[in-house]
């Protein structure tokens, strides 16, 4: 049939639409988004994923909150506040953290290489809607009926699921399941969404752009997928022996039948400390990128941040234990993961000294990106510095499963990672949408969810000090924790104003924002040589590199950045 | 008051036993501060205060000083006995090490910030100059953290074993503590007692220490072992028996709680660990080992109590109930507490729990036993001669 025009001329009413056709209309719209195999959409879909279920398990976290104001708290009941604990934690590390992750990384990688697109496009489409339909099978439990036995339906084991708690003798109906299935099909998306990344930054880099020439950014892209590739797996494979033990009777976990309980906690956090790594690598990168262009400087030390970042990722293997110090490990066990654990802070050390180096000397200009990126700095410096009282296993044995956890790993995934991913909105939503984020709102987000912020995590350090255990859905007057947890409630509602003034922000500046322009923040990587926002094929002529900044180069002929590197 | 007086010694005992261990470790040829001064033990106690100050500014908290004052807030600063304090050591050290971290970088970052921002009157043309890095740079400033390192290192290890290798000075009192969804069961094999959820130990004096060893297991989900004035936590794990110990130097009662996640109740399976003077102690074991006495005027309370069962799941000496699945009765009258310490133990909440368990304690395992009022009130004064 050449050219297909005898069908069109056959009958072309009886035909569906063929993609593009309805370009303009609502269905085409949509059409466009659910077809789409371009990098960038994928990516913009993986964020707004990724946003979605943040404001979803946000509104969870009020909820907590709300519960826990008052001692002897009424607004949900004990079942209520496990579901929502446990959907809170899972949504907001797998469908908020992932998908922003991998938004993030597919929208830039290929635009930061000089690529066209994904090594694997399709596969690239597959990975995000496996994430996105898992996400949404999570949620189902809350509705998806009463479950077999009159249980509760909404998973309620908290988001790591301690076994034998899962187990179908103490999880009754079909909650675990929801848990265990949906992270599964996550895990898959992500590790082929990974593998995709990996062969796009070995083989998809332009001309001139050998490995010490690309930009931190895609290094720790890099550095990330292979996290991403190795420690999901023994994820995936714990979900499968759950669900072989809750359906077939294998007992993997199930000490009365002669399983080890302390088997799905090695499973569990082999996977579940690189994860933190997975996570907090990719704001790293955008900090990497923020920091020097809003200094005026180059990345100081360049070799060495790679060298940091992949050592990050080896320590990152073998410091699972310490969420175990509690479990009864000997002397020895105990000690070894103890001194991984703060071996870690070595190169992280040297990421922060080497970030401050670079604002050394420069001109630094407080644009909402960096603005974001020095409450980073500080931030994650706290929370740096209480990871390192909770690796000193002595001083964990005390502060283990209470509230001074819980603020450290926030302190960790919000005062770290989302205000990495904030400055990654306000550097990149110019490229993105080519009109630049309101300046006002920004600021108005900014404070909002810096005092907010505040508010809430860091009386929990001291509730924990007195302390006041994870997961307790109430508590008793007099025990001296009314006070911070007050405070804490009153900051979490102030955070979500922070967050209303980021999405207004989001969806006003998209059409009534300042046009941005090829190149706003007078930056030095590649994804600014294009137009705003890019089009489908990237570049119109594939670009070529002699330098880590090769924008530089361009600008300043006289002084080009080949010559010292 | 001879609690008071030993109160007062106690006090200076334990600063004078934190200097020494400190000593110790000095002398022992580790790098690590010496930190034990007296100047800085006021400071911190000063700290504590006005920390304390604002949290207990709220009404429920309890300040006197004697053998039944309940110690409901608990700070792990404030640690009672050996092992906390050998835990607080090194939580000081890490938290200066960490304090001077902060200070030193948030103060570069703060510098920098305030320091190269642009100024309105710097010109936008040119550029600062461009600096690539400094091998050397590079080098020097690694090198602190690896010491930091290496120090906080060596500081885990020496307590780690000290705690957990400990030789005990004089026999240590064994309990045995089985986690249960959601209380504690407990037994002291030496004196053949089963109880629940309120864990009488002996006061530990300087010239009589009472070390205390745990063994803990779990008879269904994994639990937590955690009160934080007298010691870390300690997991309760089924397919393990883990020990650990407390030697608890000042009277009182101990609130914790469990800290791992283990179902609805989680929240309420609290701890009590009431410290007494030895004697005290001696009378709770001598009433504990006697069996109760068999009052006649409760009989219909007691065939009320085996017609509905109840016999299934707990136990009473002396009698047909020889449940296991739900605390030991025997001595019921002895505990301050009911439900694991969701409410006192007095005749109100004994009718509302015997009533429906699910009001006080909702998704607790004991069902609501549709028992009529005349049968609550018969086995309420039944129960009441539990002594």
């Amino acid at each position: 049939m050449p050219n297909g025009t005898t069908i069109t001329d056959a009958g072309a009413e009886l035909l569906p639409a063929r993609p593009g056709e309805e370009r303009g209309t609502l269905t085409g719209w949509v059409q466009d988004l659910v077809y789409t195999v371009d990098h960038k959409k994928l990516g913009m879909l993986y964020i707004g994923t990724g946003l979605f279920f943040f404001v979803v398990a946000g509104i969870m976290a009020l909820l907590i909150r709300a519960q826990l104001a008052f001692p002897n708290g009424r607004v949900l009941t004990p079942q209520e506040f496990n579901g929502f604990i446990t959907v809170h934690g899972t949504v907001m590390i797998f469908w908020v953290a992932m998908p922003l992750v991998f938004g993030m990384i597919n929208y830039l990688v290929p635009l930061m290489i000089g690529a066209r697109d994904m090594a694997f496009p399709r596969l690239n489409a597959f990975s995000f809607w496996l994430t996105f339909f898992s996400g949404f099978l999570l949620l189902f439990s809350f509705v998806g009926g009463p479950g077999l036995y009159g249980a509760g339906s909404a998973p309620d084991a908290g988001w790591f699921a301690i076994a034998p708690l899962t187990s179908p003798a103490f999880s009754k109906g079909p909650s675990i399941d929801y848990w265990s299935l949906s992270v599964l099909v996550s895990g898959i998306g992500s590790i082929t969404g990974g593998v995709n990344i990996m062969v796009t930054i070995i083989c998809y880099r332009t001309k001139g752009m050998t490995l010490h020439r690309m930009p931190l950014f895609v290094w720790l892209a890099l550095v990330t997928m292979f996290l991403v590739v190795v420690f999901l797996p023994p994820l995936s494979a714990a979900q499968i022996m759950l669900t072989l033990e809750r359906y077939l009777g294998a007992k993997f976990f199930e000490a009365q039948a002669g399983g080890s309980a302390i088997l799905w906690q090695h499973f569990f956090w082999i996977f579940g400390h690189p994860e933190v790594y997975i996570l907090v690598l990719p704001a790293f990168a955008t900090i990497s990128e923020v920091v020097p262009v809003f200094s005026r400087k180059p990345i100081f030390g360049y070799p060495m941040m790679v060298a940091a970042s992949i050592l990050i990722g080896f320590i990152s293997a073998g410091v699972w234990a310490h969420h175990m110090f509690t479990v009864g490990m000997n002397s020895f066990g105990v000690t070894f993961f103890a001194m991984a654990t703060l071996a870690i802070s070595v190169p992280t050390g040297i990421k922060i000294f080497n970030w401050l180096a670079t604002m050394y000397g420069g001109k630094i200009r407080l644009e909402l990106p960096m603005i974001f990126a020095i409450a980073f700095l500080f931030q994650f410096l706290i929370a740096g510095l209480t990871g390192i009282m909770l690796g000193v296993a002595p001083f964990d044995w005390q502060l283990n499963d209470s509230y001074f956890v819980i603020a450290h790993f926030h302190y960790v995934i919000v005062g770290g990672i989302l205000y990495g991913v904030f400055a990654f909105f306000y550097y990149w939503y110019p490229k993105a949408f080519g009109r630049m984020l309101d300046k006002k709102l920004g600021l108005w987000h900014f404070w909002l969810f810096t005092i907010g912020f505040h508010l809430t995590f860091d009386p929990q350090h001291f509730a924990g000090i007195l302390g006041m255990p994870r997961r307790i859905y109430t508590y008793q007057p007099g025990r001296g924790w009314e006070l911070w947890n007050l405070i804490s409630t009153i900051g979490a509602f102030v955070q979500a104003a922070g967050v209303v003034c980021f999405t207004v922000n989001l969806l006003w500046s998209a059409w009534k924002g300042k046009i941005a322009g090829d190149d706003p923040w007078d930056a030095w990587t590649l994804e600014w040589t294009t137009t705003s926002p890019p089009p489908e094929y990237n570049f119109e002529k594939l670009p070529e590199v002699r330098s880590r900044r090769p924008l530089w180069d361009l600008k300043h002929p006289e002084d080009p950045d080949w010559k010292f590197e | 008051m001879k609690s008071l007086e030993h109160l007062a010694c106690q006090d200076k005992d334990v600063t004078e036993g934190a200097c020494g261990v400190l000593r110790l470790v000095h002398r022992s040829g580790f790098v690590i501060p010496p930190v034990g001064s007296a100047l800085r033990d006021r400071a911190e106690k000063l700290f504590w205060r006005v920390f304390l100050l604002l949290t207990a500014a709220l009404p429920g908290t309890i300040n006197a000083q004697t053998a039944d004052q309940v110690r409901s807030v608990q700070n792990i600063f404030e640690p009672v006995g050996a092992p906390a304090e050998m835990l607080h050591r090194t939580s000081i050290l890490v938290l200066l090490i960490c304090l001077g971290i902060f200070v030193i970088v948030g103060g570069l970052l703060l510098y920098a910030v305030v320091r190269y921002r642009r100024r309105t009157t710097d010109d936008d043309e040119t550029e600062p100059p461009q600096v690539y890095g400094s091998t050397a740079i590079e080098l020097a400033w690694t090198v602190p953290p690896i010491l930091i390192v290496v120090v906080l290192a060596l500081a885990t290890a020496r307590t780690v074993g000290e705690i957990n290798n400990t030789k005990f000075i004089g026999d240590p009192l064994q309990i045995r503590i089985v986690g249960h969804r959601f209380w504690w069961e407990l037994h002291y094999p030496k004196y053949n007692i089963t109880t629940a959820n309120e864990i009488h130990v002996p006061v530990s004096y300087l010239s009589t220490p009472r070390p205390i060893e745990l063994t803990l297991a779990s008879a269904d989900v994994v639990h937590g072992f955690w009160v934080p004035e007298l010691s870390g936590k300690e997991w309760l794990v089924p397919d393990r028996e883990n020990k650990w110990w407390i030697q608890p130097s000042i009277l009182g009662i101990y609130l914790g709680n469990c800290t791992v996640l283990c179902g609805l109740q989680h929240a309420n399976m609290l701890i009590r660990v009431i410290v007494e003077s030895p004697e005290d102690f001696d009378r709770w074991v001598t009433r504990q080992q006697r069996p109760p006495t068999l009052d006649p005027n409760v009989e219909e309370g007691r065939r009320a109590f085996t017609a509905n069962s109840c016999g299934s799941c707990h136990r009473i000496e002396g009698t047909t109930s020889n449940g296991i699945f739900g605390p030991d009765l025997t001595h019921f009258m002895s505990r301050q507490t009911l439900g694991a310490g969701v409410a006192p133990n007095d005749d109100k909440n004994l009718r509302s729990w015997l009533r429906d368990p699910q009001v006080l304690k909702p998704g607790c395992l004991m069902p609501e036993m549709k028992l009529d009022t005349q049968q609550v009130e018969q086995i309420v004064a039944y129960l009441k001669t539990l002594n």
